[in-house]
């Protein structure tokens, strides 16, 4: 075990794939020469070389289109988005190409290739570059949307992801890349479809996944003062969806609140509450309660963009809410 | 123009079997889409299906000194596209018939023909979403450095779309061994290209430095020529070209649409009709070179009808696909762990 960052833990990921399998190979808005915008890719430039580390143009839809048609054809790319915001213009692509070829086909041709980068909010950087993804991905039947929380996770993730033979898109955070973690050394993989539980209890199960992970902690860690025993579930994986362990841990505590950094409407939460309420209703001592980004663009302002974000307060006072000790 | 001009010009370099296999497979394409026609009208293929009768020179000029290894992309007008490059007519009739012997099983339908095996990636039904996708098949033999090459079918209307204008800056600037060939059939739907085009489409590919030229869809022959001639030079290395294939539809946009109406005359479609068709224009001229008796020719077509009945026949009596291929080829790899369908399905 080695303790290193978010960032660390993809780049490993990255370098130990591409060490492995001569057809993947990376490319994206300054991963190259720049070392990535946020440093991820940092020296494989040099240790790969630019036929496998590729500066692309401001062409999201191209360039991913060409991953895609790369994809189709046996290679493994891994495409980065400088940011998720970024990949609105490539939708065309994820969604059109990318995850129906398989199925438009007839099974003859799969697209093996993950599609990463930051996703959701950092600080004050307003409603164009503030948006969490995953409910739009998450959405589409031919996609496996991954959204690590820990530097373990997102290695492992990241390492299945690129295995993976259909397409993948893996979520990080801008404001996770610098938090560290201890890391299993060797060839870590996380399976897709597998939550984790990060920290067990049995009063009410705090359901979430990405970033919100360390809010949900935070809020358990409070909660405990009051004497109730939080459990946070992280899902991980958001499709494969890992529903055993949701229906496991909401049969345990009977209550559930779901925290997530993306609009509530149809959101990710709003998928798990209605999966909790079709296949454990009778387990539920209270309705399925969610926090989550106030249903508006994100504000620049930054008492407003506090007020827009989930935070811990709101995550304890759910959690109170579902056992009616308001 | 004489017809020993056109002798002198047009056969030169072909020889008489070579000619005949181009008309033949032209007749296929024609029979092959006028049937599907037929089976569209008393419902036997459904959803949109654009039919590819007049261009039918673009399809066998432009894939016709490919390699087998080579790929081949184009948008929604490409069941002939899919025939010439080595689909079978069974396999492709089955697929607009929706059924499971179809060439994606009855998935796929009209606008998505793929034929992986022979180097046909598809069938695209977003205009202008096949051009990256070509870039990749082009960067991924760059990658393997390999010598295939990969010809990339759009409409004119596509260089219109930003998916176009991206993909053609990195295909210059990685030097990828890719040909766009853009055949302009002059209407977008029903919109005339030069209405809502800044420039001409041959001047597109200028701001990228890649070469240019236009050619004559009509005549098969140069435009077989003119391919000839470019693959070779892609293959060896020179990076991407971009061909203007002059053409014209002769039926509607697709079958929903009238063949002519407010965007065009009858009168227009007619004298195109009369002056460009090109299986016409290829008869005539093996009929003055004395490569081709009238009798000859109704043979061979008698024997292409043949073929296309037999694709008919075999799509109307190939089965539906079974209930259970709803959820087949969604995901290639289903994964140990986790839900992947929120349907019910799982339950």
């Amino acid at each position: 075990m080695a303790e290193i960052t978010y960032r660390e833990a993809l780049n490993q990921a990255l370098a130990e794939e591409m060490e492995r399998d001569d057809s993947v190979f990376l490319m994206g808005e300054e991963v190259a020469e720049y070392d990535g915008a946020y440093k991820v890719s940092k020296g494989l430039l040099a240790r790969f070389g630019e036929l496998r580390v590729v500066d692309s143009p401001i062409s999201e839809l191209g360039f991913t289109g060409l991953g895609v048609g790369a994809a189709m054809v046996g290679l493994r790319p891994v495409i980065e988005f400088m940011t998720f915001n970024f990949s609105i213009l490539a939708l065309d692509q994820v969604i059109n190409s990318a995850a129906k070829m398989l199925y438009m086909t007839g099974g003859q041709i799969n697209v093996p290739i993950v599609f990463r980068g930051p996703s959701g909010a950092a600080l004050q950087l307003a409603a164009q570059h503030s948006q969490a993804a995953e409910a739009w991905y998450t959405h589409v039947p031919g996609l496996k949307v991954v959204n690590p929380a820990t530097p373990s996770d997102a290695k492992g993730l990241l390492k299945a992801a690129i295995r993976d033979d259909d397409p993948v898109v893996v979520l990080e955070g801008e404001l996770l890349y610098n938090i560290r973690g201890e890391v299993p050394d060797g060839d870590h993989l996380v399976p897709l479809g597998l939550a984790d539980v990060k920290q067990e209890g049995s009063d009410v199960s705090i359901i979430t996944h990405g970033k919100m992970v360390h809010l949900a902690l935070q809020a358990a860690k409070r909660l405990e003062k009051d004497g109730i025993e939080a459990e946070v579930l992280d899902l991980r994986s958001l499709r494969p969806l890992d529903v055993d362990a949701i229906l496991t841990s909401v049969k345990k505590t009977n209550r559930a609140v779901y925290v997530e950094e993306g609009w509530p409407y149809a959101g990710i939460g709003a998928q798990v509450a209605a999966t909790i309420q079709e296949e454990a209703f009778d387990e539920l001592d209270a309705p399925v309660l969610r926090v989550t980004q106030a249903d508006v663009p994100m504000p620049y302002a930054k008492n407003l963009e506090q007020l827009a974000k989930p935070n811990a307060e709101r995550v304890i006072a759910a959690c109170k809410r579902v056992l009616y000790r308001t | 123009m004489t017809g020993a001009a056109m002798t002198e010009r047009g056969l030169k370099g072909f020889v008489r079997e070579e000619l005949l296999g181009i008309l033949r497979r032209m007749l296929l394409y024609r029979r092959f889409e006028e049937k599907a026609e037929e089976a569209y009208a008393i419902g036997k293929i459904g959803g949109f299906c654009h039919l590819h009768i007049g261009q039918e020179g673009a399809a066998e000029g432009c894939i016709g000194p490919l390699r087998g290894d080579d790929y081949v992309i184009s948008a929604y007008r490409e069941h002939t596209q899919a025939l010439a490059k080595g689909l079978g007519a069974r396999q492709v009739m089955a697929e607009l018939y929706g059924r499971v012997s179809g060439s994606s099983g009855g998935k796929g339908g009209s606008m998505h023909i793929f034929g992986a095996s022979q180097g046909f990636m598809g069938g695209h039904g977003i205009v202008g979403g096949q051009v990256p996708l070509a870039t990749g098949f082009g960067w991924a033999i760059r990658y393997r450095g390999e010598d295939r090459v990969a010809v990339c079918f759009m409409g004119e209307a596509a260089v219109n779309q930003g998916a176009f204008h991206e993909s053609l800056n990195m295909a210059a600037v990685w030097k990828l061994p890719v040909i766009y060939v853009v055949e302009n059939n002059e209407y977008g739907m029903g919109t005339a290209f030069h209405r809502v085009s800044a420039t001409n489409v041959e001047e597109r590919s200028a701001a990228y430095g890649i070469p240019s030229s236009v050619v004559n869809g009509q005549d098969v022959l140069e435009v077989w020529r003119h391919f000839e001639a470019l693959v070779d030079e892609v293959r060896a290395g020179t990076g991407p070209r971009f061909v203007e294939v002059r053409t014209y539809r002769f039926r509607g946009h697709s079958m929903s649409d009238p063949v002519s109406g407010t965007y065009r005359s009858k009168d227009e479609v007619a004298e195109r009709l009369e002056r460009d068709d090109p299986i016409t224009l290829l008869r005539d001229r093996l009929f003055q070179a004395g490569m081709l008796t009238p009798e000859e020719l109704g043979l061979m077509d008698r024997d292409v009808r043949a073929e296309v009945q037999d694709a008919v026949d075999f799509a109307d009596s190939a089965p539906l696909p079974g209930p259970s291929e709803l959820y087949t080829h969604v995901y290639s790899e289903v994964n140990e762990h986790g839900r992947l369908f929120f349907d019910g399905r799982d339950r």
